[in-house]
């Protein structure tokens, strides 16, 4: 029996204008904009991960910080728990800050070098007004040091950040969301800048805590063996639009979107066993200012066809819970393509 | 055939105020023509000091303290600085830094920089320099025309192509590529790697490619090497260091490795983190983090045995721990 779905997030757009001088900008509010997030739909499920997928400048960064409103959205609507959050104020947003976390990629960037590590967990509790006392909040700090394994807390209570391994800053940086017992948490490349061995044990540690105390996690990743270990169902994001979207194993094992099928092929694994294939596409992700007309991944599409370049295509339901933005599918289930004919064919 | 390149009982340690860092000791491998070997390891485990040793690039607070790096039998660390410049690198020996997108002047041109290159290591004329750049733009798939633009113009992967066009300016025999596709996405990263790869095959190039990610090295090279806190621990054909791994580090190391592709099973990570280099631990230097660490790891250092043909590993346990009996 799979969970409720915990969040929803409807049509998310974010886009962010570019100021091309004081003239333009006055004259028209529509001038070029970034569009990081365009259009996104999906929803992730209690007690599960949605990994969010794709390369760098696809739109998933700004894609977690918006859901949990540390961007403001555009347009477009996220429930949690039923509730609208893009339709709440920021004092009534506040209650729910507590439910959502996030953990940021850098562990070196994201911890204060000037505070202490019990000043950097406790920080939440103070900003949140729980704990009466000093010694109710540091047996909560020490809670979730002991919860993040850096045992025993007391040896790390009054350290700084410069003296702890990059693995521990990260547990640091756990804790640090997980005090306020949150239901989600948003992690943002969490182990992107750790080494293989301490990555794992990040990783195992983020499993552990999910199953121990209930999370629901957004995990955002550029790599898609990371994304294999840790989520549930996937989104694989392209130029700010979910391309493809479903169970985890189905998707990767078996992708139906040409540029899963392009990541899948390019992407190295650790066994000699299997030799790398032959990547069917060529160029580089264009720049979200100047997104192409139609399908967004028309230029470098191989199956390009009329069609691509004159409308968008909507995700598809291939299978049930694993659909594709791709017209071939579309084409393909309604009869006007027949099987292993292409249209350009 | 000799191997065209050999490192033999190489230690290197960067003098440093609190005292030696002892970042490369004991390291011993061979480069057939031909052969791309990969060197992998956690940061600060020593691969990139082994590179930049080889091109006698070190900064001023190393120091070689022993060891022979035979070019064709010749050894070239006890060439001068104006030897080696004029000698080695560049031409037999080049090098793709780390983060190479960073190391292309923003205020040249892409071809100006490849034409520089090749005009202060031989005598032609800058016409013919840069014939042979363009030439060489070609070889890395990028399109001449494209020659007369500045760095900011190209994308990642294009820079990355250029910094590989300009290492093989004069004609080297072998190239270094420290950590060629780090800081690109995946399918830029292949395009990449098949560059490299196919310019290995068609001009018998040798190549050595650093990376901290075992999956880029299990699909490109003929061999590898595993090292850890600047010892060396594996050193085996990729088949054979892939499928049976023989070191518990290498082991933890691959063990820990997930796999965008086939089952998902759980991993299992090496506890503990790298040591201090500027006092490692006595004997083994992994023996703090290894399940099957004995007295005797504690104690000495291990040697590197060879267990079969062309796989060695340094490791006392390597015949009794659990997973080979």
């Amino acid at each position: 029996m799979r969970g409720q779905e915990l969040v929803k997030v409807v049509d998310l757009y974010k886009y962010f204008p570019i100021h091309t001088g004081l003239l333009a900008g006055l004259r028209s509010r529509d001038g070029p904009s970034v569009k990081a997030v365009d259009g996104i739909t999906f929803s992730i499920r209690q007690g599960e991960i949605f990994g969010i997928v794709g390369e760098s400048g696809c739109g998933k960064t700004t894609t977690g910080r918006t859901i949990i409103r540390l961007l403001e959205p555009t347009k477009g609507k996220v429930y949690f728990e039923d509730v609208e959050l893009t339709a709440l104020n920021k004092d009534e947003l506040k209650k729910y800050r507590r439910e959502m976390q996030i953990i940021f990629q850098d562990p070196f960037e994201s911890l204060n070098p000037k505070m202490t590590i019990y000043d950097l967990v406790v920080e939440p509790l103070d900003i949140h007004g729980i704990g009466q006392s000093d010694s109710e909040k540091r047996k909560l700090v020490s809670t979730a040091l002991e919860e993040v394994q850096l045992a025993p807390p007391e040896e790390f209570l009054f350290r700084y950040p410069h003296e702890l391994s990059g693995g521990q800053r990260q547990r640091v940086a756990i804790a640090r969301a997980l005090i306020l017992k949150p239901k989600f948490v948003v992690a943002d490349e969490p182990v992107s800048m750790l080494d293989v061995s301490i990555r794992t044990e990040v990783l195992n540690l983020m499993l552990d805590l999910k199953t121990k105390l209930g999370l629901t996690y957004l995990f955002i990743t550029h790599d898609l063996a990371i994304a294999k270990y840790m989520s549930n169902d996937i989104g694989v994001m392209y130029l700010g639009k979910i391309v493809e979207y479903g169970d985890v194993s189905e998707v990767l094992d078996d992708p139906d979107h040409p540029y899963t099928q392009a990541l899948m092929y390019a992407v190295p694994v650790p066994d000699v066993r299997i030799k790398p294939g032959v990547i069917p596409i060529t160029g580089e992700t264009p720049q979200p200012i100047n997104i192409p007309k139609g399908c967004r991944f028309n230029p470098r599409c191989p199956y390009a066809f009329e069609r691509c370049f004159k409308e968008e295509p909507q995700l598809f339901q291939v299978q049930p819970g694993h659909g594709a933005a791709c017209f071939l599918y579309e084409e393909f289930h309604s009869g006007r393509l027949e099987r292993g004919k292409m249209p350009m064919d | 055939m000799p191997p065209i390149l050999e490192v033999r009982d190489l230690t290197m340690y960067y003098t440093t105020m609190k005292g030696y860092i002892k970042a490369v000791e004991d390291v011993n491998f061979t480069l057939e023509k031909g052969e791309a070997l990969g060197l992998a390891g956690e940061s600060g485990c020593g691969k990139t000091s082994v590179a930049l040793t080889l091109l006698k690039l070190l900064p001023y607070n190393a120091k070689i303290q022993s060891g022979e790096v035979l070019l064709d039998g010749k050894n070239i660390l006890t060439l001068s600085d104006d030897e080696i410049r004029k000698t080695v690198r560049w031409k037999r020996i080049s090098m793709v830094p780390q983060a190479a997108m960073n190391a292309l002047n923003p205020v040249f041109k892409i071809s100006e920089q490849i034409v520089e290159a090749i005009t202060s290591h031989e005598q032609v004329s800058e016409r013919e320099a840069r014939d042979k750049a363009l030439e060489l733009l070609k070889k890395v798939g990028i399109d001449p025309s494209r020659a007369d633009h500045y760095p900011h113009e190209f994308s990642g992967g294009m820079k990355q192509r250029a910094m590989i066009a300009m290492a093989l300016a004069c004609n080297p025999e072998i190239i270094i590529a420290d950590e060629p596709t780090t800081a690109l996405d995946v399918i830029v990263q292949a395009q990449v790697l098949r560059v490299m790869k196919k310019l290995q095959k068609d001009l018998g190039l040798s190549m050595i490619l650093i990376s901290h990610d075992l999956s880029v090295i299990a699909q490109t090279c003929d061999k590898s090497i595993i090292m850890y806190a600047g010892n060396l621990a594996e050193d085996a054909s990729n088949w054979e260091l892939f499928t049976h791994p023989l070191h518990p580090y290498a082991l933890g190391l691959i063990g820990a490795f997930p796999s965008a592709k086939g089952e998902r099973k759980r991993l299992e990570s090496i506890k503990g983190s790298p040591p201090n280099l500027l006092d490692p631990p006595p004997g083994c230097r992994f023996h703090p983090r290894c399940p099957y660490a004995k007295e005797v790891c504690k104690i000495e250092v291990p040697s590197l045995i060879e267990t079969h043909k062309a796989h060695h590993v340094s490791c006392h346990m390597v015949n009794s721990h659990p997973k080979y009996v």
